[in-house]
This record gives C-alpha cells, sequence and structure tokens, in this order.
C-alpha cells in the first residue's frame, strides 16, 4: 500500500492517464528499498520464483552497481493482471511521478500490444507455482541435481519460436483422411471445379505428406524445447522443469521483441503527462535532467528508449502532417517535403494503432525513414580486423536498417530447428542452425550440445555454415566430433 | 500479496551462487597459480578473479562477426574505442547481449586466503612471542560541543535547540520550528581504544644478476602474492620489505623490487646482512613475527661467500625468524649449487624451508612447502 501523498499522486496520474485514452490493467504500487528492488530486480520482477543461483550472482551485480553508483533502478512494472509496480523508496518526488507515468503507459503496452496477447496474465501464481514445485523437487532430489538440471534446461531457453502461441494448429491428424479432398460440386460441375489435373495434384501432395509424416519430426521444429518435453526420455520431475522454464520462456519473449516500442511508448507518455498535466512549476527542471538522463545515449550506442521515443514522435509528426501515402512517396521536390503539412491530425491515433499492432522488427521495418536516421545521426559498426579496432562502417540508410533489423530478429538470436529425432537412424538428435550471414559461437554452442545430450541421453549434432564451410559438430557424451558436410540450407 | 520480509529469498541464492563461485575458484587455483593472472588486478581488500564458464551457455552469434548500430558523431572508420571482443560500450541494441568473456568476480583477500588455506590444507599459524603489539584504533563513539560542521551531530543538536526552546517556553506545538543556537550544537568526536594485535613482516629478497630472467622474476612475483594474502590473513599487521641484490645489496621498494635487472656477479652474503640489520633495526624479536624468503638461481659467487651466508642464518637470521624460506628458480645459466649447501648445512632444522620452482607450474606445490609447516 502506498503512503497517502503517493496515493493522492497515483491516483491523479491515473486519471490523466486514462484522459490520454491509454487503456490499462489494475495496476498496484509498492514502496520498496534498494535491497529489495535489487532482489526483485535480480528475480526478473517476480519475488517467488523457483530458487537458482544465477538470481543470487544477478543480485551480486546488481547491489554492487548500486554500491559504486553506476546504476540505480528506477522502476520494475510486471506483466500482469492487475500489474505490479514497484516504487524505489527514497527517490524524490519527481523521480516518483515520473515513474508512476511511465509505469502506466507499459501497463497500456502490456495490455494492447498484440504480441503480448497469448501472455498469460496471472503469471504471479504461475511463477509462485513453479517456485513451489521447484523446491518439492529439491526437497526430494536435492538441491544439486536439480540446480544442475536447471543449468541445463535455461542452456536451452532460446530454443522457443516466437510465433507458436499464435499458430492454432489442426490437432486432429489429417493424414487417415481418405482419398483426395474435393470441392463440393454439382455432377455436371464436377469437372470444371474438380479438374482432372487438381486431383492428381492433390494426390501427389499427399504421397509427399506421407512420406514426410515417416521422418520425425516432419516438418523442422523450431521450438526444440517442446519437441524435447514432448519426445526425450525424460524422468516425469525433469519433463516438469523443462516445460516450467520453456513457459517463462514465452512469457518473457514478447518483452524481448517490443523492448524499443515498449520503453519508447512508456517514455512518450511520461513526458506527455509530466510537462502537460502533472509537474509543478519548481520541478521541470529536475524532470528535464530525470528525463534526458534516460534518453541520453553513450558512446555512440542505440539506447532503445531514445530511438522510441524518438520514432513514435515521428510518426505522430508525419501522420499529424499527412506526410504517407503515395502522394508523398512520389514527391521528388525536397523542398516541398520539407514544408509538408496537410493538416490531417491523424497523429495519435496512428500512433496507438502502431503500438497495439507492430513489434520492434515491424516497427523498425515500417517506420524508419532515411530522413529520421540522417536526423538520428544513425551509423552501423563492426570489428576491423586489421586494427582489432570496432570502427563506424558506414552510415548508409539501407545497410543501417539491415543491420538494425538483423539485430532484431528473433530477438538477437539464432534460428535453430530439430532437423531429424532419429538421425543416422540411431536415434540421435540432429539439429540445424539457418545461417543468416552471421557464425555461431562454437565455444558456447559445445555447452550447448552438452546439455543438449544431458536431455536427449543420445548423440546430438548440429550443422552449421561455419567460416565458409558446412559443419557438423556433434558430442556423444564423452567427446566433441567435427565433421565436414555440406551445408544445405532448409 | 508479496511479503518479503519474511523470507529474504535471495540470500539462498546468493549463497548458491557464492559457493559455486568459491568451488570454480578452488578447482582452478593451480591455474590461477600458474598464470598469475590474479596479482596484477589486486586492489587493496578486493581482488577480481576471472571465472571461466559461469554463464550459461547459450546458441548466439559469436561477437566479432556480428556488429551493430549505433548513433553519434564521427566519419566512416572513426574507432568507437572498447577493444576485446565484447564491442564498444559492450551491448547490443536490445541490452540483451551478453558479454563474450566469463564472469569476473570480486572475490576479499580473506576469502581468497580462507580458499587457500583450503585447498592446500595449510595450517594456520600460531602467532609466536607473548608480547603483542597494541594498535590504537579511533572511534567516533563521543559527543563534545565544539568541533567541525562536517561533524556536527544533526539529532543531538535538535534534541539540545528542542530542550532550549521549550525550557525558555519560546516553542510553539502549532508552528514547531527549531532554531538551533551555536550552544545547541554537538560534534562528534572520536575516543582511542587500542587492541592487541599481532604483527609479522616479510623480507623479500632477489638475486637481480644477470642470470635471473624476466621468467625467473614472474615466477618470484607471482609466489609472491599468494605468501602475501595468506601471511595477510594470519597477520593482523603485516608489513613487506624488499632486497634486491647482485654483488652487493640495496633496498627498494615494490616496484623496483620486480623490475630491475642488473648484470655482474652474486653475492648472497651481501642481502643476508642487510635483512639482518633490517631485522635488528626495526623488528624487534618479541613483537614481531619475521618471514624472511629469498629467491635465487641458486648460484653464489665463491663458497667463502656461501659459508659466510651460513654463519649469517645460523647466527644472525634464523634465530629471529619463524621461519627462513629459499625458493630456487631455475636458469639456463646457474649452477644451482646453492640450494644444495642449505640443505647439507639446515637438513635438520625445521625452520628452514627450501623449494625448487622450475617453472610456473611447480608454483602451487613450493607454496605448499613454504606455508605447509604452519610455522
Amino acid at each position: 500500500m502506498l503512503p497517502k501523498h503517493l496515493r493522492d499522486i497515483q491516483e491523479f496520474i491515473r486519471g490523466v492517464a486514462i484522459d490520454y485514452g491509454l487503456d490499462f490493467f489494475d495496476t498496484i504500487f509498492e514502496v520498496v528499498d534498494y535491497q529489495q528492488i535489487n532482489e526483485i530486480a535480480a528475480f526478473g520482477g517476480f519475488p517467488t520464483r523457483y530458487p537458482h543461483w544465477r538470481f543470487g550472482m544477478e543480485y551480486e551485480q546488481l547491489s554492487k552497481s548500486a554500491e559504486y553508483g553506476l546504476s540505480k533502478i528506477y522502476e520494475m512494472v510486471i506483466n500482469n493482471d492487475p500489474s505490479y509496480a514497484y516504487l524505489l523508496e527514497g527517490n524524490n518526488l519527481v523521480d516518483q511521478k515520473t515513474v508512476i507515468a511511465h509505469v502506466y503507459a507499459h501497463v497500456d503496452f502490456f495490455k494492447n500490444n498484440y504480441w503480448f496477447s497469448k501472455t498469460n496474465r496471472k503469471m504471479m501464481d504461475q511463477m509462485a507455482n513453479h517456485g513451489s514445485k521447484v523446491r518439492r523437487y529439491v526437497d526430494s532430489k536435492g538441491i544439486e541435481l536439480v540446480e544442475d538440471f536447471i543449468d541445463t534446461c535455461l542452456s536451452l531457453e532460446n530454443l522457443i519460436d516466437f510465433h507458436s502461441p499464435f499458430i492454432e494448429r489442426n490437432l486432429q491428424d489429417t493424414s487417415g483422411e481418405e482419398g483426395i479432398p474435393k470441392m463440393r460440386a454439382k455432377e455436371y460441375m464436377e469437372d470444371y471445379i474438380n479438374p482432372e489435373e487438381y486431383l492428381a495434384q492433390q494426390k501427389e501432395k499427399l504421397l509427399e505428406q506421407e512420406l514426410k509424416s515417416k521422418k520425425f519430426p516432419s516438418e523442422p521444429e523450431r521450438d526444440v524445447m517442446a519437441f524435447l518435453v514432448n519426445h526425450a526420455p525424460l524422468e516425469a520431475w525433469e519433463s516438469d522443469i523443462l516445460s516450467m522454464i520453456r513457459d517463462e520462456a514465452y512469457y518473457f519473449a514478447p518483452q524481448m521483441q517490443t523492448k524499443i516500442m515498449n520503453e519508447g511508448w512508456a517514455s512518450f507518455w511520461h513526458e506527455k503527462m509530466l510537462t502537460q498535466k502533472v509537474l509543478l512549476p519548481s520541478e521541470i527542471i529536475d524532470f528535464a535532467d530525470i528525463h534526458s538522463g534516460v534518453l541520453a545515449t553513450s558512446q555512440g550506442q542505440l539506447n532503445p528508449y531514445k530511438l522510441g521515443v524518438e520514432l513514435y514522435q515521428n510518426i505522430e509528426d508525419r501522420w499529424n502532417k499527412g506526410m504517407f501515402g503515395p502522394e508523398w512517396a512520389a514527391c521528388d521536390s525536397m523542398a516541398e517535403r520539407a514544408n509538408w503539412d496537410k493538416d490531417l491530425g491523424l497523429g495519435r491515433a496512428k500512433i496507438f494503432e502502431v503500438r497495439k499492432l507492430y513489434n520492434d522488427v515491424s516497427f523498425i521495418d515500417e517506420f524508419l525513414t532515411p530522413e529520421f536516421a540522417i536526423e538520428q545521426k544513425m551509423f552501423t559498426y563492426g570489428f576491423n580486423k586489421k586494427s582489432s579496432n570496432w570502427e563506424i562502417q558506414s552510415r548508409e540508410f539501407m545497410e543501417v536498417k539491415e543491420k538494425l533489423l538483423t539485430q532484431l530478429t528473433n530477438s538477437g538470436n539464432p534460428y535453430i530447428y530439430v532437423k531429424d529425432g532419429n538421425f543416422r537412424n540411431r536415434s540421435e538428435l540432429l539439429l540445424h542452425h539457418k545461417y543468416l550471414g552471421t557464425t555461431l559461437d562454437i565455444n558456447y554452442a559445445k555447452g550447448v550440445l552438452k546439455a543438449l545430450h544431458r536431455v536427449w541421453k543420445r548423440p546430438v549434432n548440429l550443422e552449421t555454415l561455419y567460416e565458409d564451410e558446412g559443419l557438423l559438430l556433434a558430442y556423444d557424451g564423452t567427446q566433441y566430433l567435427r565433421e565436414k558436410i555440406t551445408y544445405e540450407a532448409l | 500479496m508479496i511479503n518479503m520480509a519474511k523470507h529474504n529469498k535471495i540470500n539462498q541464492d546468493h549463497r548458491r551462487f557464492k559457493r559455486i563461485v568459491r568451488g570454480k575458484i578452488k578447482k582452478n587455483l593451480r591455474e590461477y597459480m600458474t598464470k598469475g593472472e590474479l596479482t596484477g588486478k589486486q586492489g587493496k581488500k578486493i581482488i577480481k578473479i576471472p571465472i571461466p564458464r559461469i554463464d550459461i551457455p547459450r546458441f548466439k552469434y559469436g561477437a566479432k562477426s556480428t556488429g551493430g548500430t549505433g548513433q553519434g558523431e564521427g566519419e566512416v572508420g572513426d574507432s568507437l574505442g572498447g577493444e576485446g571482443e565484447e564491442g564498444p560500450g559492450g551491448q547490443g541494441p536490445a541490452g540483451n547481449q551478453a558479454g563474450e568473456h566469463g564472469l569476473e568476480v570480486d572475490v576479499s583477500i580473506e576469502d581468497l586466503a580462507a580458499i587457500m588455506g583450503e585447498e592446500l590444507e595449510l595450517p594456520r599459524i600460531e602467532p609466536r612471542g607473548t608480547k603483542r603489539l597494541e594498535t590504537i584504533r579511533e572511534k567516533y563513539t563521543g559527543i563534545r560541543t565544539i568541533g567541525p560542521e562536517s561533524l556536527r551531530h544533526f539529532k543531538r543538536t535538535y534534541k539540545e535547540a528542542l530542550k532550549r526552546q521549550i525550557s525558555l517556553d519560546s516553542y510553539d506545538p502549532d508552528n514547531p520550528i527549531i532554531v538551533p543556537i551555536r550552544e545547541d550544537k554537538r560534534y562528534r568526536s572520536y575516543k582511542e581504544t587500542s587492541l592487541p594485535q599481532s604483527n609479522a613482516v616479510i623480507i623479500y629478497m632477489m638475486d637481480v644478476s644477470g642470470s635471473m630472467g624476466e621468467e625467473q622474476k614472474e615466477i618470484v612475483r607471482i609466489e609472491s602474492f599468494w605468501l602475501d594474502t595468506w601471511l595477510q590473513s594470519q597477520y593482523k599487521g603485516l608489513e613487506s620489505r624488499f632486497i634486491i641484490h647482485d654483488a652487493s645489496a640495496r633496498e627498494v621498494d615494490r616496484e623496483t623490487f620486480f623490475h630491475t635487472r642488473e648484470s655482474g656477479g652474486t653475492m648472497i652474503s651481501s642481502a643476508y646482512n642487510l635483512a639482518l640489520k633490517i631485522i635488528e633495526d626495526d623488528y624487534p624479536l618479541e613483537d614481531w613475527n619475521v618471514y624472511p624468503f629469498h629467491f635465487s638461481d641458486g648460484d653464489n659467487w665463491s663458497s667463502d661467500d656461501t659459508s659466510e651466508c651460513m654463519r649469517i642464518l645460523t647466527e644472525g637470521i634464523i634465530p629471529r625468524s619463524n621461519m627462513f624460506c629459499y625458493g630456487q628458480v631455475e636458469s639456463p645459466y646457474g649452477s644451482g649449487q646453492f640450494i644444495k649447501d642449505l640443505q647439507a648445512n639446515f637438513e635438520d632444522r625445521e625452520e628452514v624451508v627450501l623449494s625448487e620452482i622450475k617453472s610456473r607450474e611447480e608454483i602451487y606445490d613450493s607454496i605448499k612447502v613454504f606455508l605447509g609447516k604452519g610455522l
């Protein structure tokens, strides 16, 4: 429960947020001290999580850097219904106002952005359930064994398919259907509606499918974790833990996918709300100080908060002035473009639509313009082997955009598929890395193979492209093997 | 809903993490001792230790093959700073790309010494002598009426002012403004407390004659780091003195000790004489635990000088020290005779510890030999 003076502020800001059209879950604020906020942050926002050493490591790093004054966590907000948010005790009032406004915008985003629509809104409870289940396993199996297995599962945590929550699979097995699917037609129309070529085509397709179904999995499977939960020879408690960690990975995935959009949205709104409705004149300077800190870039790094805010502002401006559509695109005159204003006033509605439908990849793909990239002084960088230095490589728009999209695609994770669960007809596991121009870190890959072997219990293999050659990296439980292969894209 | 005060859950995970780190350090202690990568990072109380592979491996892109996007000033080709593999500033735009390296963990000297003690099975040292040094510590526990503003005790000052205003009847509960005047002000003051303390001094002596190469000195440097660490954990106050010698000896500071290269011959007795003088002048037997460590390639000038050395050791240094340690590094030029002479003379003396350190791999064992007696 908030103290009275903060509760009044919270109520006031809530009203302001609603007036602006934000639409959020009930949000419960709590004031916590330094130690508690570091603790909650270490648990990824959930104070009730399962025991694991990495939370302790997180905590050590967070408290160290807070102690040395290197960083300070201002706020935390949890995607849940109701949402939970934490305010840091001892922050000044302007800080708290900023955070409260920021939080309401985040919760609006959680509630309305499509990519969050499949997340569990009772995650607080589910995390607590996971916690108590793991604790029970620890009691019966011992901490070493359980924690070790959790380590294993965490190595596989990013092997999920971000889109799978949205795929509505037909669970009925279709392969058993007799005959070729036909369109319904009156008899005299039959030859026209279901021509012979079409039927032959369908027949072929069916045959092909039948062949495929003998493969295992029938199609390359991107949700490696699901494949393992369903097919790996695991004990009940192991498969329980593996699916828990998979659930948690899916819960956190949209936050990875919308980092720029989500932080941008929250910063956009805290600025609007505070400067227009909330701040006292005496607080403006303090706010400017906080806000500029949030949006600061250092060492040429992109700051997702800044990039997000600027892009929303840019979109709002463009849709207000009508700087979109065929007429705009066709206009070659620089002067005309610079003074373009059709006075449409569609900006606000547009950004609400954007926050509903996009994720970082589609957001950048659709709304990053050459003008914007120049204005924001964006560039790409890379490692120069000759000077062994990180250098600015290009300011070309297409290169900047492509690089940024590459970084954001699949939240920066490589695409990995299960290609064969019965590789070499010896129940070995074969994974496929879809090569998109960037090689894997082989040392880390080795670590993951070891973890996979712990789960699969038979030799595990990974095919990838490394230094322009096909590479099959295998681990058989005792040693790693490397073999040259011809790499074929899926 | 969430009650955290009830069970401070994080502490449990934090302890697990610490234990894992400790286990890793213990397991890799021999490697750390060989590489010496800890020694360069020594802070005052904290040592940064790189822990290999404590992070959780995941499929990820190799850092150098990716690069990224940034924003700001600069021409194409300009350096962004930030060396190594992690990239400039270390993170990508989403901020979720972990660094390439393993973790660096802060470990206190005490913890490191404890791990070292466990792994090397080192006995605790029983400080020698009955009389201990008293150290005087200042603690700010007192209150005075005068003092610098920086030490003003706010609460006490406020209390005094409140008392005064109430007694003068100038306090108004409806408008509780308290204005302290000079007489109200109270300041913190220190009190001296004396604590008994056992002190020790390490006297490092090293042969810097032409036959001692860089690698030999590196071995001495690594070895001295671990000796310091252990003895620091055993004594409240630890001093180090450094003597270098070729044909003559002089006292130097730590920096010079490890970076001097002389040519010329070797007269070990010169160093022993100087060490004895330092002990006699500065470290009275009843107050100090004395640890002379001498490192050389064992190639003394003459057998006459060697017998002089034996005399100084027997009559002067050994009686005044907890133990005398001699470490002989191997150099391509030395005859390595000196350790044999010491062996012949002090075979039955428990407090004379000799160790041959042929390569870095032997540092681990040599430390075990030196510190294994608990003297």
